[in-house]
């Protein structure tokens, strides 16, 4: 187990303590990708944020390849460095006065050699999908919303965490750069081999990408599964206001007026092999006894 | 979670003292504190520092709050209190070591000064205490309103603080998140010597000033989209009225102010 | 006379080189709910500030229930006629409590104080935040905020709001919340509306959607006409929404389906 959380509750200190997060236990192997759900308040950025120790627990503990990451033998710093995390509007935090010295900021802050914090640098602007000579020396301040936010991810790739924690990456982007942004995901998953942590409030996009979905409300983990698994829980995620991806939401509508199509197919050329399939099977059976 | 942050030291009340007009009351800690350089009895200070009590006891504020709001000032005290022991000559030779003397005036003198500054401490956070951030700034507009014929914009001052007093909580909330974001990557804020401190803060109060300037330009054009035009012709949702009790208030206040000041 | 006339519009930014804006016409009728989309850098936000005389054209002319905003003497009027709500909801919100922020407007339209309260708690009503009055807005949630916002503007009684991408912020119920105001504005109180925005979804709200493309409008006509229209869609850098994505699909595959917006209208016409 690569991460493990043992009974977390999180209590922020104000005039009315707010309890963040009731009880939380929860392993992460190498290589998931997990999406997490849930309404904004339900802690799913308390609990991310927990994941490198940026907050530490009220109670319980988190143990990463099985240490305790804020007792006295782990360096945060480190934890840090091998649990990337990307925060909302990650653009908001660039400060450097070019691109390339932006993402440096991170492999300098863990005393790497110039030769390869440079070799970091091209690394992750690559992996973003952006030129590295024509960019490095750009402000970034001068560039477009979609391609800030690809630089702030690249200064956390260029870490080369070995989980990668995003909360809400695709947040204000437009059609094209979301496409570009889960493209980028589905890469360092398969490819790279990254351990993934997404949250996102777009089903579509938890569906087709996680491994493993889990579902907060309240500070609770209410629900967790393969995506098929918890989007057939469709009356339990009502309750809490969460909705199917629309695709779930067709295949399950048409199965209850009786066409048998499988409703655990989330990408829509499957979804639509799966009616067209359906819908043949049923004009044949139609045809072998007419009425 | 900074959020929940209050600004200023404002602490909700119904008493008599937080229903007052703000402008009654910011012209009474005016005369109040220019009374007090008038004074220059023990028994003056005895009876200001009574009335300061029965204020306090009145509006219902926790006396640990406003000594609170005496610590920052307390070097000062001290120090106004040893310069005057130690270099007010006059009067019989009370204490001597060498070549450090403490004469009578000076002991005098030296308490008094402390009295003063900290009466003067105390009655303007009666003040702050029970009014709110929104009721100064509308009562400092409304006092300042005639210096707008010398030219002071008034309106406009009055708006930069509202908008300050809005502004504070969202930029401390985004201050904490950039810190988190750049601690995140490996940034160390904690140690290290001043230098080195001074220069970890670069990566928070770039983006932060980026943040404010940004905000400032989207909010001026918010503004302007919402008809705008500066301080003038405005006219406001509160509107601020005397009632018969403030005027009633103030007599009283400048009727004591007197009094005091004849001992 | 239309409500909002767009002839021809040009302009650009100082500091760059391409057209923001490169000959717009449009025309908005009183009463419409219009929704502009578009790939991020097309001139949508550009083009909403047109409206409320935040910018004025370099080339062509705007004109707001016949007024030409190139007049400096129509600037207040029309501000007042046509009210805008903005992307970011803190960075709209002016005031330490929300009454206050709502009295804003009228505060700048210089109304009797009496008037002022009645038009703050009609409007916080209208927008579902009746009883929020003395909250202060950075405790509120970002939905919440953005009514606030359109309670503002209402307060000054406009004929029309503008709003450039109001729910780009939001989480899944702020966004609801903010359409269905502005679905019920537009539907009760009469209110135009021009929605800005790159949610395929919310546009199919409105009775009319409008492509903009490299500061061009390249098309417009009723959200139906519009999604079944994919590769103009694709071309304009934008998605259908996944229903009507799933309907064309199974349309190339020869299954004959009418033109369908949601998930209960495929299901009911598949079977």
């Amino acid at each position: 187990m690569l991460i493990e959380l043992e009974n977390i509750r999180h209590i922020y200190q104000l005039d009315d303590p707010v309890v963040a997060l009731d009880g939380v236990d929860l392993g992460i192997e190498r290589g998931e990708f997990i999406g997490l759900i849930g309404h904004t308040g339900s802690g799913k950025s308390t609990l991310v944020q927990l994941l490198n120790g940026l907050l530490k627990p009220s109670e319980g503990r988190i143990l990463f390849e099985g240490k305790d990451i804020n007792s006295q033998e782990v360096e945060l710093k480190e934890i840090r460095r091998r649990v990337g995390l990307v925060f909302q509007y990650p653009e908001h935090q660039l400060f450097e006065e070019t691109v390339a010295k932006d993402i440096a900021f991170g492999p300098k802050n863990a005393d790497l050699a110039e030769e390869e914090i440079d070799k970091r640098v091209r690394e992750a602007l690559d992996l973003v999908g952006l030129d590295f000579e024509s960019f490095k020396d750009r402000s970034p301040f001068n560039l477009s919303g979609g391609q800030q936010r690809r630089i702030a991810i690249a200064g956390v790739l260029a870490l080369k965490p070995e989980v990668l924690i995003l909360d809400e990456p695709m947040a204000g982007l437009d059609p094209a750069g979301r496409r570009k942004l889960l493209e980028l995901l589905r890469h360092l998953h398969r490819d790279i081999e990254m351990t993934i942590i997404l949250i996102s409030h777009r089903m579509e996009e938890i569906a087709r990408l996680a491994s493993r979905v889990l579902v907060m409300d309240r500070g609770k983990i209410i629900l967790e599964g393969r995506p098929a698994e918890v989007f057939n829980e469709r009356e339990r995620l009502k309750d809490i206001d969460l909705d199917l991806p629309v695709v779930t939401d067709i295949l399950k509508k048409l199965k209850e007026k009786g066409l048998k199509v499988r409703t655990d197919v989330f990408a829509l050329e499957d979804a639509r092999d799966e009616i067209l399939t359906a819908l043949e099977k049923q004009s044949q059976f139609r045809e072998s006894r007419p009425c | 979670m900074l959020t929940d942050i209050t600004i200023g030291q404002h602490i909700p009340g119904s008493s008599i003292i937080h229903r007052m007009d703000p402008r009654v009351k910011i012209l009474i800690t005016l005369l109040m504190i220019t009374i007090l350089f008038f004074i220059d009895t023990f028994i003056g200070y005895f009876l200001f520092l009574l009335l300061v009590v029965i204020i306090l006891l009145t509006a219902k504020l926790p006396i640990k709050r406003v000594l609170r709001g005496l610590k920052p000032v307390f070097f000062l005290v001290i120090l106004t209190l040893f310069l005057h022991l130690f270099l007010t000559r006059g009067g019989e030779v009370i204490w001597q070591w060498r070549f450090l003397r403490i004469e009578e005036a000076g002991v005098f003198t030296g308490f008094f000064m402390v009295s003063r500054i900290l009466l003067l401490i105390m009655f303007t956070s009666i003040l702050t205490l029970t009014t709110s951030p929104l009721e100064l700034t509308d009562g400092i507009e409304y006092l300042l309103k005639p210096l707008a014929r010398f030219g002071l914009p008034a309106g406009e001052l009055a708006m930069m603080m509202t908008i300050a007093l809005r502004f504070i909580p969202t930029l401390l909330e985004e201050a904490d998140k950039i810190m988190k974001a750049q601690k995140a990557r490996g940034a160390d804020f904690e140690s290290g010597n001043i230098i080195q401190r001074a220069k970890a803060l670069v990566p928070l109060l770039v983006p932060l000033f980026i943040s404010a300037f940004r905000r400032a330009d989207e909010l001026a054009l918010a503004m302007e989209s919402r008809c705008y035009r500066g301080g003038t012709s405005r006219t406001r949702l509160h509107e601020l009225k005397l009632k018969s009790t403030d005027i009633y208030l103030f007599l009283l206040a400048a009727g004591l102010a007197v009094a005091i000041s004849f001992f | 006379m239309s409500q909002i006339e767009m002839q021809g519009v040009e302009f650009s930014y100082r500091d760059q080189q391409d057209k923001a804006l490169a000959g717009v016409n449009l025309k908005v009728e009183k009463g419409e709910f219009i929704a502009v989309i578009g790939a991020n850098g097309s001139g949508k936000s550009t083009l909403a500030k047109m409206m409320n005389v935040l910018l004025v054209p370099d080339e062509g002319t705007v004109t707001i229930n016949g007024l030409e905003t190139a007049d400096p003497d129509n600037i207040w009027q029309i501000r007042q006629q046509v009210g805008m709500v903005f992307q970011n909801p803190d960075n709209q919100l002016v005031a330490t409590l929300v009454e206050d922020d709502v009295a804003f407007g009228p505060e700048n339209l210089a109304l009797p104080p009496e008037e002022i309260r009645q038009r703050v708690d009609q409007a916080l009503e209208t927008v579902g935040m009746d009883g929020y009055q003395s909250h202060p807005p950075h405790k509120l949630s970002g939905g919440q905020k953005q009514r606030v916002a359109i309670a503002g503007i209402l307060a000054m009684m406009p004929d029309c709001i503008v709003l450039d991408e109001p729910t780009a912020m939001l989480d899944p119920i702020g966004r609801k919340e903010v359409l269905e105001t502005i679905s019920r504005l537009n539907r009760e109180e009469n209110i135009t509306v021009v929605l800005i925005t790159h949610f395929m979804e919310e546009a199919g709200l409105a009775d009319r959607i409008a492509i903009m493309q490299e500061g061009r409008i390249s098309r417009t006509g009723s959200p139906r006409e519009i999604f079944r229209d994919t590769g103009l869609i694709a071309e304009a850098g934008l998605d259908v929404p996944e229903v009507v994505a799933l309907a064309n699909q199974l349309r190339q595959q020869g299954v004959s389906l009418p033109e369908v917006m949601t998930a209960d209208e495929l299901v009911n016409s598949l079977c």
